[in-house]
């Protein structure tokens, strides 16, 4: 075990050097495990605690991995909540409506419904997409706009309340284990592979990252800004889409105000995870590890029953504050360093 | 009073432990117009950050009137009678002419309430002062950059400046309005005030200033009088090199055009110009600022696609209507500005030269770094871009180099016609020197290049034709070989 | 008049005042209870609070900056004085909470300012993390429960009126609650910060320019700092006045609004970058959200279809300023082409 922290010790360091903003990250992580571990050892560290903590992460997770392909192109999708749960409440009245008198649903149905909810996403993401490139307007304007819409749509379709009333097939397959894998955290895995190889192997990636960058060099560049933008907003929808269908696991039922801060909890985690909020810079890796953090972090602080759970947004603010002002400093030494080239 | 009004001695200023400023010293007597002249980051901007208190001086000593300044800061500079024009004018577009004009002055009495009526006045005294025209309440983004300047200017004076200094003034301008700024700065010189005028262009450099100073590398490199400068020391000074000039004469011609223009036109910018281009020519396209060139430059790109008009390409009629389809038909464009339209500044110099062939670069849908390290390293070797490691930031190279890594990104996609607009602005002059050699070395290989510039000795230079535009028609088409400077101004004004 | 005419035609709020009318003509129609007394004192009551948050998101978004956290800040803000206040027996006058409001109002907007200001952090993510810990130190520390009894001094406050309109058709009647003055002070003294000050013209200027405003001479970060303190005050006072009207206070209920009240203020033609908008257009803005948030059950739509129609209002609005703003951008190039 010690071995093996040395080890990671002078690669950390190697990782210091390229990123510190990783680094940072990793140090928390660490501070807070060995903390946990000193403190509540027998009631964190249990398998059972791991399992329900992986089964919990990814339906933010899912959101926050869309959010930040969007923060990248420099802009941002504040309607992820509300895709997801209009995905959740539609998917759950077809199930409802599918089980019929009976309430009983063939298992075929699930593949079906994961394939539609892709589809909502896509269309979703799609309407952000042709409004931010084609339209013009700012992301923040058009997505808290139709992040409205779906939420309004959600509630609309469910009449304000909650539909639980649906066929226990589906809850049954996606809140249940594989070899003691929670199968949540393997759709995250599914979601979080791809975007690893969408981001660092394939050109789109690089083009992602270049658009955030400067978009109009981007266009004299001959890139198709445009497409590449919708593509984004797509692939944003349907990891809210996605994040939608595991809510609607996790909590058996589906509802329009589901969630509501994760809207806020997203961009945090995108945000510690060292993407800039102007776009044209930021690593999966570190949002991975944001994810991972934050779970962590309220998982570990509810392990101490006499502090209130209510502390835990206190923590992310802080925190999210705390790194800024770090890379405040560790910036404004490069500042100081390029203004000689003026 | 002494001799000078501004004696800046032997001045030092390091950022991060890089020396910016390495002894330099620049003196400026009353009255006088003075050029301070110098390649892009040979420390100028840093001299005038220190001199009006932007910056703080690390070492040296800066006499303003006879009196020695410690330490300056902005407001102390302004009061002295030190005023600074910057690049950008440090305007506000969303208020209107008369606030820009005198929320200055207000400040620096330190006002806390505004007085309408009080700030119209001081406005329109301003403006009467260079009989400037112009409409108080029109918000100062709608004005054209010449008004722009006018209204900097106009600002400046009313602190009965002592000192101007003009960072690059003449940038943006169209060459009537150069003239303009030219009559009124010889008008501050007849008031007694001194200019001090920052550019790195010859032609103004002598035609406007009696003194002038070169740094490079943030060092003192001469100075003089103007009266004692020609092309070639002025060029020595500001580089350290001596250069050839090298006139071009296309080596081999294709038999057939290879790219032809016919009536194209694009409303409101340009009419109903035609031209063709061989493979092995470089044909220039000059006019002034509002000439269309740029415009012209746009829609062969794709960017601004014509109304109307036929673009032909290897004898086929083609439809430009994206960079895309231009990229497609072998169409290479160098643009304008390089910090916002041509280089990912903050991105490093690798991806900056493959982002557009990027799809080639590819072995199914994934990217295949080792093409794509290949790549890179033949263009940094192949076009000279000096630095130690691709993977560094575009933003810490020079002009020049920048410049080429962008016509590296062309080059990497294998073009027949290379569109250049404005391909040596703000490069230094060594680099425009090897720039105008690589672009003659492709036109020699059988390139088809097309230089778009109001540089009127680099078209002379590099083009064998050149097709001159006015208000958006065109005023001529000559051959550069018996034809002088001269004539194509005449054509062009 | 014709010079009036152009010069009205081209205004943001001209429009938004067009689209109001036809609203407000359209309820008036299908309901006949627009143009009743006490509807329009009805949504004037309801204007309170959202018009109170919308002068501070305005200034903040005029200068450049992005404020997200006014809710929670108003929040904390107002139960934090309202506890304190039961627990220490107050029986006093309206003065004192609001007096209390204000100075934590602006310790809280200090907080972002410092932040904002002085470390020039991107006001988005601070006001973001800011929020999330006025809501931490609310529901962790402060253990925030749904007060049912406030103090009687602000419940006085909170129930009288200015004045009652009644309908008399129907026979109901509304009051103009005296918090309206608020809100008319609240303007006034924004209009002439604005319009009158240097500090005011330097929150246009910062967002027009920020390093000219420097090179002008502004103290641009002290500046920005005073800016969030003064919008953390607005809103505090909106939180206060939020509890009063409701005669109970329930920590949470705020939360969430802030979305909104941007969108509003955005509607009325201030630039999401800065340095451009004006304080009737914040208001009318502000109002049209809250006319469509009140008025469906007028026109006979239920109001779960609220969201679905605000959503709508935002992308259609902001899709109309954004064709608007590409075709001006295309004008002027044309313009300077013609001129030159």
């Amino acid at each position: 075990m010690e071995n093996k922290q040395a080890k990671t010790g002078s690669r950390l360091a190697n990782i210091y050097k390229s990123d510190r903003h990783m680094w940072r990250l990793i140090i928390i992580m660490v501070v807070w495990f060995i903390f946990m571990a000193a403190t509540k050892f027998s009631k964190f560290y249990t398998v059972v605690n791991f399992q329900t903590m992986f089964a919990q992460f990814p339906e933010f997770g899912l959101m926050s991995l869309g959010v930040m392909v969007c923060m990248i192109t420099g802009g941002i999708d504040l309607s992820t909540v509300g895709v997801a749960n209009m995905t959740g409440i539609s998917m759950a009245l077809l199930m409802q409506w599918a089980g019929g008198e009976s309430g009983e649903l063939s298992v075929v149905w699930i593949p079906v419904v994961f394939i539609l909810a892709v589809l909502i996403g896509m269309v979703t993401g799609a309407v952000n997409g042709l409004l931010i490139s084609k339209v013009h307007i700012p992301p923040i304007l058009a997505t808290l706009g139709t992040g409205q819409l779906f939420t309004g749509i959600g509630l609309v379709l469910t009449n304000g309340s909650a539909i639980s009333g649906f066929p226990s097939t589906y809850a049954y397959a996606v809140n249940n284990r594989v070899a003691g894998i929670p199968v949540q955290f393997i759709i995250f895995v599914l979601v979080a592979v791809v975007m690893v190889f969408l981001l660092s192997k394939t050109t789109y990636g690089t083009k992602l990252i270049l658009i955030g960058t400067n978009e109009n060099v981007a266009k004299f560049s001959g890139l198709k800004v445009d497409r590449i933008l919708v593509k984004t907003y797509i692939l944003s929808g349907i990891c809210s889409a996605l994040g939608g269908m595991i809510m609607l696991a996790n909590y058996n039922s589906a509802r329009s105000d589901y969630g509501s801060n994760y809207t806020l909890q997203c961009i945090l985690i995108v945000v510690l995870g060292g993407v800039s909020p102007n776009g044209g810079k930021g690593k999966i890796s570190g949002v991975l590890l944001a994810i991972f953090l934050v779970r962590a972090l309220e998982t570990g602080i509810n392990r101490f029953p006499q502090i209130s759970s209510y502390y835990i947004s206190l923590i992310w603010g802080a925190v999210l504050i705390f790194v800024m002002v770090l890379n405040y400093f560790t910036e404004n030494n490069i500042k100081l360093f390029s203004k000689k080239k003026m | 009073m002494g001799e000078y009004l501004l004696r800046a001695i032997d001045i030092h200023k390091y950022f991060a432990g890089v020396r910016a400023l390495d002894g330099v010293t620049l003196e400026i007597k009353p009255g006088e117009i003075h050029c301070l002249a110098g390649e892009n980051g040979c420390g100028k901007s840093t001299l005038i950050k220190v001199i009006s208190g932007v910056y703080q001086r690390d070492s040296g000593t800066i006499e303003f009137d006879g009196e020695t300044l410690n330490k300056i800061t902005p407001i102390d500079a302004i009061m002295k009678g030190i005023q600074v024009i910057y690049q950008d004018f440090s305007i506000f577009p969303n208020l209107t002419v008369m606030e820009n004009l005198a929320i200055n002055t207000q400040l620096a009495a330190k006002k806390k309430i505004v007085n309408w009526k009080n700030m119209r006045k001081i406005a329109q005294e301003a403006t009467e002062k260079i009989n400037f025209k112009v409409d108080l309440d029109a918000q100062l983004g709608t004005l054209s950059v010449a008004e722009k300047q006018m209204v900097a200017i106009c600002r400046a004076l009313m602190f009965n400046a002592r000192l101007i200094i003009m960072d690059e003034p003449t940038t943006a301008l169209t060459k009537k309005e150069v003239q303009a700024l030219f009559k009124i700065i010889l008008k501050l010189k007849a008031e007694g005030i001194a200019i001090l005028f920052v550019s790195h262009k010859l032609d103004e450099v002598f035609e406007i200033s009696e003194r002038f100073t070169v740094f490079r590398s943030g060092k003192l490199i001469k100075t003089g009088n103007t009266s004692e400068l020609d092309d070639r020391k002025f060029s020595y000074y500001m580089t350290g090199r001596e250069f050839d000039v090298q006139t071009f004469v296309p080596a081999a011609t294709s038999d057939s055009p290879v790219l032809e223009v016919k009536d194209l036109s694009l409303e409101g910018s340009f009419e109903n110009i035609s031209f063709s281009v061989k493979g092995g020519e470089i044909l220039g396209i000059t006019g002034l600022l509002d000439s269309g060139r740029t415009e012209l430059a746009l829609s062969l790109f794709g960017m601004a696609p014509a109304t109307s008009g036929e673009i032909i390409i290897h004898g086929k009629p083609v439809k430009i209507t994206s960079p895309q389809v231009a990229i497609e038909n072998k169409i290479g464009f160098v643009p304008e500005d390089r910090l916002s339209e041509g280089l990912f500044l903050p991105r490093s110099i690798g991806d900056n030269i493959i982002i557009s062939e990027i799809d080639n670069l590819t072995k199914g849908i994934l990217i295949d770094k080792e093409k794509c390290k290949e790549e890179i390293r033949r263009w940094v070797e192949e076009l000279a871009i000096a630095t130690p490691d691709p993977d560094n930031a575009a933003s810490t190279l020079s002009g020049g180099n920048q410049q080429r890594i962008v016509l590296a990104k062309w080059l990497a996609c294998n073009p027949e016609i290379l569109i250049l607009n404005g391909p040596t602005v703000g490069v230094d002059i060594g680099s425009k020197h090897d720039i105008h050699a690589i672009l003659q070395d492709l036109a020699n290989k059988g390139m088809a290049i097309i230089i778009i510039s109001d540089d009127l000795p680099e078209v002379m230079q590099n083009c064998s034709r050149v097709q001159i535009l006015k208000h958006g028609r065109t005023a001529g088409e000559l051959s550069t070989q018996d034809i002088t400077e001269s004539m194509i101004l005449d054509k062009m004004m | 008049m014709q010079k009036l005419m152009k010069k009205l035609l081209q205004r943001n709020e001209t429009y938004i005042f067009l689209i109001l009318f036809a609203l407000s003509l359209l309820i008036q129609v299908r309901s006949g209870q627009f143009y009743t007394s006490n509807n329009i004192v009805d949504i004037l009551s309801a204007m309170i609070v959202p018009g109170l948050f919308a002068v501070g998101a305005f200034l903040v978004l005029l200068s450049g900056g992005i404020d997200v956290s006014f809710p929670a800040l108003a929040s904390l803000t107002a139960y934090a004085t309202t506890k304190y206040l039961l627990d220490a027996g107050y029986e006093g006058s309206i003065w004192v909470p609001i007096l209390m409001a204000l100075i934590i109002g602006a310790v809280l907007g200090a907080v972002n300012g410092f932040f904002i200001g002085y470390l020039n952090l991107p006001a988005m993510i601070v006001t973001l993390g800011t929020a999330s810990i006025f809501k931490g130190i609310m529901q962790g520390t402060l253990e925030s429960k749904q007060l049912a009894v406030i103090p009687a001094g602000m419940k006085s406050f909170g129930t009288s009126a200015l004045f009652t309109a009644t309908n008399p058709q129907n026979g109901l009647s509304s009051r103009m609650p005296v918090a309206f003055l608020v809100i008319i002070f609240v303007y006034a003294l924004a209009f002439f910060i604005l319009r009158y000050t240097f500090f005011g013209r330097g929150i246009y200027a910062i967002g027009g320019n920020e390093n000219a405003a420097y090179n002008a001479g502004y103290k641009v970060k002290r500046t920005k700092f005073l800016l969030y303190v003064f919008a953390g005050m607005t809103a505090s006072v909106a939180g206060i006045i939020r509890v009063c009207m409701m005669q109970q206070c329930h920590p949470t209920n705020m939360l969430g609004m802030e979305m909104n009240i941007i969108a509003g203020v955005v509607l009325g033609g201030t630039a999401i970058v800065g340095g451009k908008g004006t304080l009737t257009g914040c208001f009318l803005g502000t109002l049209l959200i809250v006319m469509v948030e009140n008025s469906m059950i007028l026109i006979g739509v239920p109001v779960i279809w609220k969201g679905v129609f605000v959503g709508l209002l935002i992308v259609i609005g902001t899709a109309v300023s954004a064709y608007q703003s590409t075709r001006a951008s295309m004008k002027v190039a044309k313009k300077r082409e013609g001129a030159a």
